[in-house]
């Protein structure tokens, strides 16, 4: 069912002429707090020619040459987020997998919320009303028609 | 000829499942006897016509007729004869012959063994499916037509993408599609209660063995997609909140509360219209997911525009059953009247938490996976959503569902005592902290702290599962064999739901593990060289050439050792497919129950004769997959308690007959 990223597989296959796969020896820097800091942006960056992969699960070229960027600015100095920044100015917000909170993202990022925050007020709204019902005792033709409906099992006999 | 007889088929089961959707869904109304009697012969009808269609597929691709356009498109004479067989549901067209074929089974087993079922629900459940099965036949025979020929044939096809010639995926979709397709019964039981205007004991009785086999295909169906993710795609990835991931991910989780809110409506006659209303969803979701890897829709919204036959016929579709059933709804479920009353406190509280839980996961599920489609239709720009976000708001929603399914396993229906469950669940608290204490000891940053958590729970869901059972067995407070006898006459139910919880805490434990711990090691090796990983030392002997029936390529040679002794070798691969002019990696995995040792080979360095090697050690990687086939064990064993099985049902209906509980009365 992973057709759409084997899709991504195979657009990257013709993209790249030789194939490279993700994270090469040679892409890897020397100072591992670096590397470490490169691994972790680049988890969150989209490969923008594959169907949902990060750069770096991608093998395509284009995603390899984002993570060199990456890579680049880290080993200028760059925080992580002047890196972010300067690869969404360059790609768009298109290229994060976490997306920003923006009037864009407004309802994707409350939405999870919303939805717990109405089904607890549904559960409260639905409890309460139950506990009324039982509550409130019977009206006098409840009460007649509890009064057959017990004359009815009791000859049954009781349902236990 | 013979496509032809299978062309001929699905016209004739199309034709009869507008008779089996139609005269008796009549009948049932107007109390015609004959025209109800029609859904049996119909639904065997409909059965032999679609396998027959079925099988006359099959046969085109077993040998390798390329008259048949979908045959030269997607298969090849040097394919493997499991991958020729599996090459018939590989595609879309065929796909959809096996979604049919499924629900034709299914149609079937109603058919045969539903005589315990009241004559009129049996109709209508049948007549139902019969609407469902016309639908999709429509759908394959004017958009999807497998059985279109070429002419001139070519000689030889186009081959199957060699990624999915695997039998890790030759035999996900059929699982996958017994999930969904099963989730179309717990639709047509509902619809046809609703119909009815009754939803009792007896009906969720009838219900829960089919969404629990549901539920168990679809379970093993998503595991070994997943696996297969792990093992093929070369990076040792297994869950990559995929929109087609999602798209059965969504259906499972709506499925699990369909199972669970059942319980409740069978012993307590309570949360009928909720369950109900869970079963349309369950299906309704089950159809989206289909819609959103069939019509193209997930990979840009403007190639689903361009191309509109398919997606639209989908989308039509799904307004239908959705909107339809969704108005049936809400127009009967008013009527339905809760029975039994319970206090937020009880078993019957636990299970709502539950369901409150996973439908909002499910809905979180669907909002990050349909997101990037709305923004993108209403010309909101693109946006990507991401593992990040369903990790930051999935997960927290699932940590309490997991820390209350122990509990609520322990509490009494009604009104239960949780102070006194708590109490007689120590014994796990204190394994949670075992595991939380001995895991953060190791911590050095916030993740593992988090991880440390993780393997908490799981130990909480193991350790809490077993407490269950040996309290109901009264484990080490009487004699063994008092204990043994118990366990024996222990409803299937129970042990089937221990199980399950407790593998729930395999598999997270093999999540959190995994995800949190997990060592990687990337470089350039030369025979002869040494890597050390997790205490073990891989030797790269070098690669050699390899041929295989329909590719060739390179495989690698690894010794494991550890402690100076030789325990392995891995030899992965890297295969290049000529028919299909693509490459594919095959990981040498070793796996182990503290974790996989993962190899995978990459390009020759021309320089230096030295090859790129990525090595992984995944902790507890394989317990995801144990702990996802227990699950669904635990749901077989489940499935064979006396309650669920054929004919019980029959008693039960004695027993629930003379109340006047009809609803809307």
């Amino acid at each position: 069912m992973k057709r759409l990223v084997l899709l991504g597989f195979v657009i990257a296959a013709v993209i790249a002429a030789s194939p490279v796969k993700a994270v090469e020896p040679n892409e890897i820097l020397e100072d591992p707090k670096l590397e470490q800091r490169a691994r972790a942006l680049s988890k969150d960056l989209r490969c923008v020619v594959c169907q949902n992969q990060s750069i770096d699960d991608s093998n395509a070229s284009l995603a390899r040459d984002l993570r060199v960027v990456v890579r680049e600015r880290l080993q200028a100095g760059d925080t992580d987020k002047q890196i972010i920044d300067f690869v969404v100015a360059r790609y768009g917000e298109f290229v994060l997998l976490n997306p920003r909170v923006n009037a864009r993202t407004y309802l994707l990022w409350g939405g999870p919320a919303l939805v717990l925050i109405f089904g607890i007020l549904g559960l409260v709204f639905w409890f309460r009303r139950r506990g009324k019902i039982a509550n409130d005792g019977l009206s006098p033709e409840e009460e007649k028609r509890l009064a057959e409906l017990l004359g009815q099992t009791g000859t049954e006999g009781s349902d236990k | 000829m013979i496509p032809e007889i299978g062309q001929f088929a699905l016209i004739l089961a199309l034709v009869i499942s507008l008779i089996q959707g139609t005269l008796p869904l009549v009948g049932a109304a107007k109390n015609r006897t004959q025209w109800i009697a029609v859904a049996r012969p119909a639904a065997r009808g409909q059965f032999l016509f679609v396998i027959t269609a079925f099988f006359c597929l099959m046969q085109a691709y077993v040998t390798s007729d390329f008259s048949v356009a979908n045959v030269a498109h997607n298969s090849h004479t040097l394919k493997p004869m499991l991958y020729k067989v599996s090459g018939v549901w590989g595609n879309h067209e065929g796909s959809m012959v096996l979604w049919v074929a499924i629900l034709a089974i299914f149609g079937l087993a109603v058919a045969e063994f539903g005589s315990a079922l009241p004559p009129s629900l049996k109709a209508r459940v049948l007549a139902i499916q019969g609407l469902i099965g016309f639908a999709f036949l429509a759908f394959i025979l004017f958009t999807s037509n497998p059985f279109l020929r070429l002419d001139p044939a070519p000689l030889e096809g186009n081959g199957l993408n060699p990624i999915l010639q695997d039998p890790g995926l030759a035999f996900h979709p059929p699982f996958l599609y017994l999930g969904y397709v099963g989730f179309s019964m717990a639709f047509s039981f509902a619809v046809a209660a609703l119909i009815e205007g009754r939803v009792d004991p007896a009906w969720a009785r009838w219900v829960r063995p089919w969404t629990l086999a549901a539920w168990c295909a679809l379970t093993v169906g998503i595991a070994l997609g997943s696996w297969w993710a792990y093992y093929e795609l070369g990076w040792g990835g297994w869950w990559f909140w995929d929109p087609v991931e999602n798209a059965s991910f969504i259906p499972w989780l709506v499925g699990t509360a369909l199972l669970h809110s059942a319980i409740v409506v069978e012993k307590r006659d309570a949360l009928k219209s909720w369950t109900v209303l869970l079963a349309i969803l369950a299906f309704s979701m089950s159809l989206l997911g289909t819609f959103l890897v069939r019509s193209g829709v997930l990979t840009s919204v403007h190639a689903f525009a361009s191309d509109p036959d398919r997606g639209v016929f989908i989308l039509l579709l799904l307004v239908f059953v959705i909107g339809g059933s969704l108005t049936l709804y809400a127009i009967r479920a008013p009527g339905l009247k809760g029975g039994g009353l319970f206090a937020p406190i009880s078993r019957e509280g636990a299970l709502v938490l539950n369901n409150l839980l996973l439908t909002t996961g499910a809905a979180v599920v669907l909002l990050g996976t349909l997101y990037p489609l709305i923004l993108d239709a209403f010309g909101g720009g693109k946006v990507s959503v991401g593992p990040p976000f369903f990790n930051t708001t999935f997960v927290p929603l699932m940590v309490p569902v997991m820390l209350a399914a122990v509990i609520g396993a322990m509490l009494s229906w009604k009104r239960g005592d949780i102070a006194a469950v708590l109490g007689r669940l120590k014994i796990a608290f204190i394994f949670a902290l075992i595991g939380v204490g001995v895991t953060s000891f190791f911590a050095g940053t916030l993740k593992d702290v988090l991880a440390a958590f993780g393997i908490g729970i799981a130990a909480w869901l193991i350790a809490g599962s077993a407490v269950e059972i040996a309290e109901r067995i009264a484990l080490f407070k009487g004699p063994v064999a008092n204990s043994m006898r118990r366990a024996a006459g222990l409803p299937r139910s129970a042990w089937g739901m221990a199980i399950a919880h407790g593998a729930l805490g395999i598999m997270v434990a093999g999540i959190t593990a995994s995800s949190a711990w997990r060592v990687e090691k990337i470089q350039l090796m030369q025979p002869g060289d040494v890597v050390e990983i997790s205490g073990y030392s891989l030797i790269f002997e070098g690669a050699k050439k390899i041929n295989g029936p329909n590719y060739h390529g390179d495989r690698g040679i690894f010794t494991v050792t550890k402690d100076g002794r030789t325990i392995a070798a891995l030899t992965p691969e890297k295969r290049d497919y000529p028919a299909e002019r693509s490459q594919t990696t095959e990981a040498g995995i070793l796996t182990m129950v503290s974790g996989d040792l993962y190899a995978v080979l990459g390009d020759k360095n021309q320089s230096n004769a030295a090859w790129t090697t990525r090595i992984y050690f995944n902790p507890l990687v394989a317990w995801i997959w144990v702990g996802a086939i227990l699950m669904a064990g635990g749901g077989v064993v489940s499935l064979t308690d006396r309650r669920l099985r054929v004919g019980a049902p029959k008693t039960a209906r004695q027993k629930t007959r003379p109340q006047p509980n009809p609803v809307g009365a």
